[in-house]
């Protein structure tokens, strides 16, 4: 560890927020129907939208009506990019003849990119037309990341209504975030990631002769924009099988800076946005503060660990120095342990780095990020994470200050914990129960690349980077099988949809409620100490859970590692 | 007294001790999700016990020792959990025993067949009964004057100072069960049978154990038994995890480590807490109709309270003379003396008493032969007529000033000045005259209790808004309110002024507490969230209100509220306290489980446990301990002061968040130690 890279990684964390504020001022007007500057633009080309599509945007919807048509909408998004994914062999733009996928991998890749996972048990250059790039996966990475951000908005608006029940209209949110917010950012992002050298074309690979006069075939085509919209909707999918560490993805480090900062700013820019709605500012600087903590702390631990390299492999060789196996040395080790912090950190999954090779403490991070999927989380998906464990510890210090526990003024009752406490169980559930099925079955097994505890961390890793929707992989594990296609859909499919389905719920019946005036006696909820005490139920009801499962994996794996320990 | 309370004590311990096994019923466990786990964790281990192989495995009989004690661990934790519910329940009932005493307490003199009167319990009289009442006396139930006519403090009921006057025939006749008869005798007809009294229905209430969850309650048996199944889930899926790496945890740890995890503490008393939290209200001399009632008080935002004999004494008392015109101090106060002489009303007696303080006294002796003048509300005066025909009086100013025109007498230019700065002041003048001479005036003056400025001081920490309600003007009003440190009121106050303002604040998602007694206060009692009804008020009231206070104290709301508050904060902390332990009891039992399997998690054993085995039954141990040690914690509720909530919350969080987290590393290496002392480290 040297202070340029400490300084390397603060610095980029302190760009962010400087681009975190304003752009969630500007979601905050979006997203409360106030006018924009470009309205003249903006306005004209929905109107035609709406007309378009028959959509009245007056009309109000409850939350029930508002979740049945996102539902809708996702659905059908779904089977549209199944039908392309198993057709794509017959279809145009496909210049490389690349067939059509089978039936689970088809499915598997569908869930992945709905969920806004961007799981990939394909590789980009070997299975997927460019047809299938662009209007499959480019396509669905931008209503993916839209979908979560107008879920946590409708979201905060139903929770803050005062005895109403409508959260606005989904399909005029649906519209406005596409044309306002990622549409034109995601636009201007690829124009500069082009400068920056990354490829944008249709033409098919190219095979060119090395210098030693060998052949060799150098895919590219429409990179850019679908890496923009990759990062900028925190959805992480890849066009290349290696992701962000593949030179046509990210280049540079300019470019890495660059993506990191993309990758993060829906997500910091959603707690100013929230902090906007609820008319505290104080509370997005609590939520903020807190979270860039647990954020920088396991940007360090990836850093430090990655630092002190493999004492097994040092002493045997000889060596000393970092471990930089399946690392970028164009990045170097601060930045590719931001990105890998802020990547499992926001449910991106894109990856600079091969996860499966970090240090066991190095891999435990992204695992624990992955687990708690509050440390900002995916593009609105994060704030509705963040807003579920909110409430669960406004019960209990609600309790400890002899009150009624209530949040921004919406008593929380027994429906409300009910349904956060069903939001809560799903991710240990999906997480642990499928790691022991998958554990316990031939098929389950037989897909890991390594033996031992570092395998068992290769499921945990899947399971948990599915739940979580963030779509990055350990490496390792093969999961381009039935199992594992069959298994992880389900799970990124559930773990998306039934914490969005309970929390809708939570706002509705928050939103009916009264909205109580705060008085000296309301537990106040943008203090420090608060802050703290959400951290401490977080780390306790979120991350302890799990304790022995982490303690089987990276845990175990470290302390062999520290003692020499080679293997039996 | 002691002797006696150490012997309900001893009474309450034996019945709950067979109680906590009465309630071992399954059908019964269930209610408590989280305590009924580990009595199924009991019932697999005693299986296990005695079939070490149950569930597959090759364990030796060595295994058997260590199963028992577990399975023996696991009962007790639930028996303790039983034990706190019972002990809070046998002490709700010895409450209500002695709620009984109290009310058999209240003598009578009821009038036999021959026309004798007889000393007879309260308790005992019925409908169509007569009993008499002498002056001093308590009117012992609700009735109807049939002979006798007097005067009677019905202070406490309508908040009126003066004394009314209650006799047979004509509107004036009803008088109510708990009034004070302060002259003359009443005969009085008894109207209600016993058993219809209030008294009774409230013994009724606090006996009827059926006790139902209040809403936070339940919300927390959710969220706790949310977090017992998470745990179940980390549980089981350990045994294949376990089983991957080549190893294998025998179904008795993974029991033993699901108690630890799982909230146990909270889970075994929170219903103590609830049952306490009822208990301590009515401790209190206060009967709630309902917990969710007691709830409600912790969570009140607007506290209203009226005047007259919750903020004030119910009595106005002299607090200055003012002379008026060329007339000084010293004939001033003479002529108020002789004026109030006899005057046995409050007001009047505490003119008497300034007049002391100034240096004046007056015997009655000397003036036996003069002609006493009551108050009457015709002629809003009273005073004293001497034998030498002068004529003394005090009375209303405008009924004096009316009196003194009409016999020809001249009003003092600074008279209407000098009234108008007391009724500013928030005071009521009188005036005294002798003869057609306006002499000046009696500052009466509402006493604002001792202490109350304080109390309102605690409310505001508390976030509470109290409004004054009285029926004086906006400026005397206002006075009394800044005085008192109110923060509203509302002058010229009609009862539907009262529901107006509930409705309000409701409206504004505020909850709203108050206290009543009279009949008209009865739809604000029932609308109210909190609604305090007084036991000496009419039984329109009583039915209203959830809540009663047998002392009759409107003030005691304040301590309500506090209540309220402690029952919930009590529940918080433990909740806290029980989710803390859980950091402690996976450091113990993760090392010891994994150990065989992986040796170097042996480094997770910071806490450096003997053994595997000690390790476990420490945790466990400790888990089950802790039960009976938050016991009294559980009674007496946690302390509750009234600072602003984020001092509360730090406060409670360093208490039992971070006490939490330490208490069961100490507490688990101590028992480790002592096992490891008995040589049962390896059982």
């Amino acid at each position: 560890m040297t202070w340029i890279g400490s300084i390397q990684i603060l610095l980029v964390l302190g760009i962010i927020l400087l681009i975190a504020i304003p752009l969630g001022g500007y979601l905050y007007r979006v997203f409360s129907g106030q006018r924009s500057w470009l309205e003249r633009v903006y306005s004209p080309c929905e109107k035609v939208l709406y007309r378009l599509s028959g959509i009245n945007p007056t009309v109000e919807m409850d939350w029930k009506g508002y979740i049945k048509a996102l539902l809708l909408v996702n659905f059908v998004m779904m089977i549209f990019a199944y039908l392309i994914f198993r057709l794509q062999g017959y279809l145009p733009l496909n210049p490389d003849h690349i067939p059509s996928m089978p039936w689970d991998l088809a499915f598997n890749t569908a869930a992945s990119f709905i969920t806004n996972t961007d799981w990939q048990n394909y590789s980009g250059e070997a299975s997927m037309s460019y047809l299938g790039q662009t209007l499959a996966v480019t396509y669905l990475q931008f209503t993916a990341g839209a979908t979560g951000i107008v879920a946590a908005f409708a979201f905060i608006r139903g929770m803050l209504g005062n005895k109403s029940k409508t959260m606005g209209n989904f399909w005029v949110d649906f519209i406005k975030v596409h044309t306002r917010v990622l549409v034109p950012i995601a636009f201007i992002l690829a124009i500069v990631l082009v400068g920056l050298g990354v490829p944008q074309t249709y033409s098919g690979a190219q095979t060119v002769h090395t210098l030693q006069g060998a052949a060799q075939t150098i895919s590219r085509g429409p990179v850019a924009s679908l890496e923009s919209i990759k990062e900028f909707g925190t959805n992480g999918g890849g066009f290349f099988n290696a992701n962000s560490a593949h030179p046509y993805e990210n280049p540079s480090v300019l470019t890495n800076v660059i993506e990191i900062i993309a990758l993060l700013s829906i997500p910091t820019a959603s707690i100013f946005a929230f902090g906007r709605f609820l008319k505290n500012r104080r509370q997005a600087v609590i939520l903020y503060v807190f979270i860039t903590a647990m954020l920088v702390l396991g940007a360090f631990l990836i850093y430090w660990s990655e630092t002190a390299g493999n004492p097994l492999l040092n002493k045997m060789l000889g060596l000393s120095g970092a471990n930089m196996e399946g690392k970028e040395v164009r990045f170097g080790l601060p930045l590719t342990s931001l990105f890998t912090a802020a990547t499992t950190a926001t449910s991106t999954g894109a990856v600079t780095a091969m996860h499966d090779s970090l240090t066991p403490l190095g891999g435990f991070v992204p695992l624990l990020f992955m687990m708690l999927n509050l440390i900002f989380g995916g593009a609105g998906a994060g704030i509705l994470n963040i807003i579920m464990y909110l409430i669960i510890t406004v019960f209990i210090s609600g309790l400890m200050v002899g009150r009624t526990p209530e949040i921004f003024g919406k008593k929380i009752e027994s429906k409300e914990i009910k349904l956060a406490t069903m939001s809560l169980l799903v991710h240990p559930f999906l997480i642990l129960v499928a790691t022991a099925i998958a554990i316990v079955t031939k098929n389950g097994v037989s897909s890991m690349a390594n033996p031992g505890l570092h395998g068992f961390s290769e499921v945990l890793y899947a399971f948990t980077s599915a739940a979580a929707n963030n779509g990055s992989a350990f490496g390792g594990l093969s999961g381009n099988t039935l199992f594992y296609n069959l298994m992880l859909g389900t799970v990124m499919l559930l773990g998306r949809f039934i914490t969005i389905i309970a929390m809708f719920a939570i706002a509705g019946s928050l939103g009916s409620k009264a909205t109580i005036p705060e008085s000296v006696g309301t537990l106040r909820t943008d203090t420090f100490a608060f802050g703290g005490v959400f951290v401490a139920i977080a780390l306790v009801v979120g991350a302890l859970t799990f304790f022995p499962v982490l303690s089987l994996g990276p845990i175990a794996e470290h302390l062999q590692m520290w003692s020499g320990f080679l293997g039996k | 007294m002691a002797k006696k309370n150490q012997s309900i004590g001893k009474d309450i311990f034996r019945t709950a001790i067979i109680d906590s096994f009465k309630k071992l019923d399954p059908r019964n466990m269930v209610k408590n999700p989280v305590m009924f786990v580990v009595e199924i964790g009991f019932f697999l281990t005693l299986l296990l016990s005695i079939f070490p192989n149950l569930f597959g495995g090759h364990y030796e009989l060595s295994q058997i020792p260590f199963n028992l004690v577990i399975s023996f661990i696991l009962l007790i934790t639930v028996l303790f959990g039983n034990f706190a519910e019972a002990i809070a329940e046998g002490r709700g009932k010895a409450q209500a025993e002695s709620l009984r005493r109290t009310k058999t307490d209240l003598m009578a003199d009821r009038r036999e067949k021959e026309g004798s009167y007889e000393k007879v319990p309260a308790s005992t009289l019925r409908k169509g009964d007569v009993v008499r009442v002498t002056a001093g006396g308590m009117i012992p139930a609700d009735g109807e004057v049939i002979k006798g006519l007097g005067s009677v403090d019905e202070s406490a009921i309508t908040g009126e100072s003066a004394p009314v006057i209650r006799g047979a025939g004509g509107d004036f006749s009803s008088v109510t069960g708990g009034t004070k008869l302060l002259s003359d005798e009443l005969i009085i007809e008894v109207t209600v049978n016993p058993g219809e009294s209030f008294l009774d229905k409230m013994i009724g209430l606090v006996e009827g154990a059926s006790r139902q969850k209040t809403p936070n309650e339940l919300a927390l048996t959710v969220l706790l038994a949310g977090l017992t199944l998470i745990f179940l889930i980390v549980v089981v899926t350990l045994g294949p995890f376990a089983g991957y790496v080549h190893g294998s945890i025998d179904t008795v740890t993974l029991i033993a480590l699901l108690v630890c995890l799982i909230p146990t503490t909270i889970g075994a008393l929170l219903s103590a807490i609830g049952i306490a939290g009822m208990d301590r209200i009515i401790r209190f001399n206060v009967v709630a109709k309902s917990g969710k009632a007691v709830e409600a008080a912790g969570d009140v935002n607007t506290l209203i309270l009226d005047k007259t004999g919750t903020i004030t004494i119910g009595n106005r008392l002299a607090s200055d003379f003012i002379p008026v015109g060329s007339h000084n101090l010293k004939d001033l106060i003479n002529t108020a003396v002789l004026s109030s002489l006899f005057d046995e009303t409050p007001e009047g007696r505490s003119v008497i008493d300034l007049a002391k303080k100034d240096g004046v006294t007056l015997s009655r002796e000397d003036y036996n032969d003069a002609e006493n003048v009551d108050f009457s509300a015709d002629t809003r005066m009273s005073g004293l007529n001497l034998p030498d025909g002068t004529m003394v009086r005090k009375g209303a100013v405008d009924a004096i000033k009316e009196d003194v025109q009409k016999k020809g007498g001249r009003i003092p230019e600074d008279l209407d000045a000098k009234m108008e700065r007391v009724a500013k002041e928030g005071g009521t003048p009188l005036a005294v005259i002798k003869n057609q001479e306006i002499y000046g005036l009696i500052y009466l003056k509402d006493i604002i209790k001792p202490g109350m400025r304080q109390r309102f001081e605690e409310l505001r920490k508390m976030g509470i808004k109290t409004v004054m309600c009285t029926g004086d003007n906006p400026l005397t009003a206002a006075t009394i309110a800044l005085e008192a440190g109110v923060d509203d009121f509302i002058a010229e106050a009609k009862p539907e002024d009262k529901m107006r303002l509930i409705r309000e604040e409701q409206e504004q998602g505020k909850l709203v507490a108050m206290s009543g007694d009279g009949t008209n206060d009865a739809p604000a009692l029932a609308q109210a969230d909190v609604g305090l009804a007084m036991n000496t008020g009419t039984m329109a009231a009583k039915e209203a209100g959830n809540m009663v206070d047998l002392d009759s104290d409107p003030t005691k709301l304040i301590e309500v509220v506090s209540i309220g508050k402690q029952l919930l904060i009590t529940r918080g902390s433990i909740t806290t306290f029980s989710i803390a332990n859980d950091v402690a009891k996976y450091f113990a039992i993760i090392p010891a489980m994994f150990t065989t399997i992986i040796p170097q998690l042996q480094s997770l054993n910071i806490m450096h446990l003997t053994s595997p085995r000690s390790a476990i039954l420490s945790a466990i141990i400790f888990n089950a301990l802790i039960i009976p040690l938050l016991i009294p914690l559980a009674m007496k509720g946690v302390k509750y002061r009234p600072v602003s909530a984020t001092t509360l919350l730090v406060k409670n969080l360093l208490i039992y968040g971070i006490g939490g987290i330490i208490v069961p590393f100490l507490g688990i290496k101590i028992i480790d130690l002592i096992i490891t002392g008995l040589g049962l480290s390896n059982i």
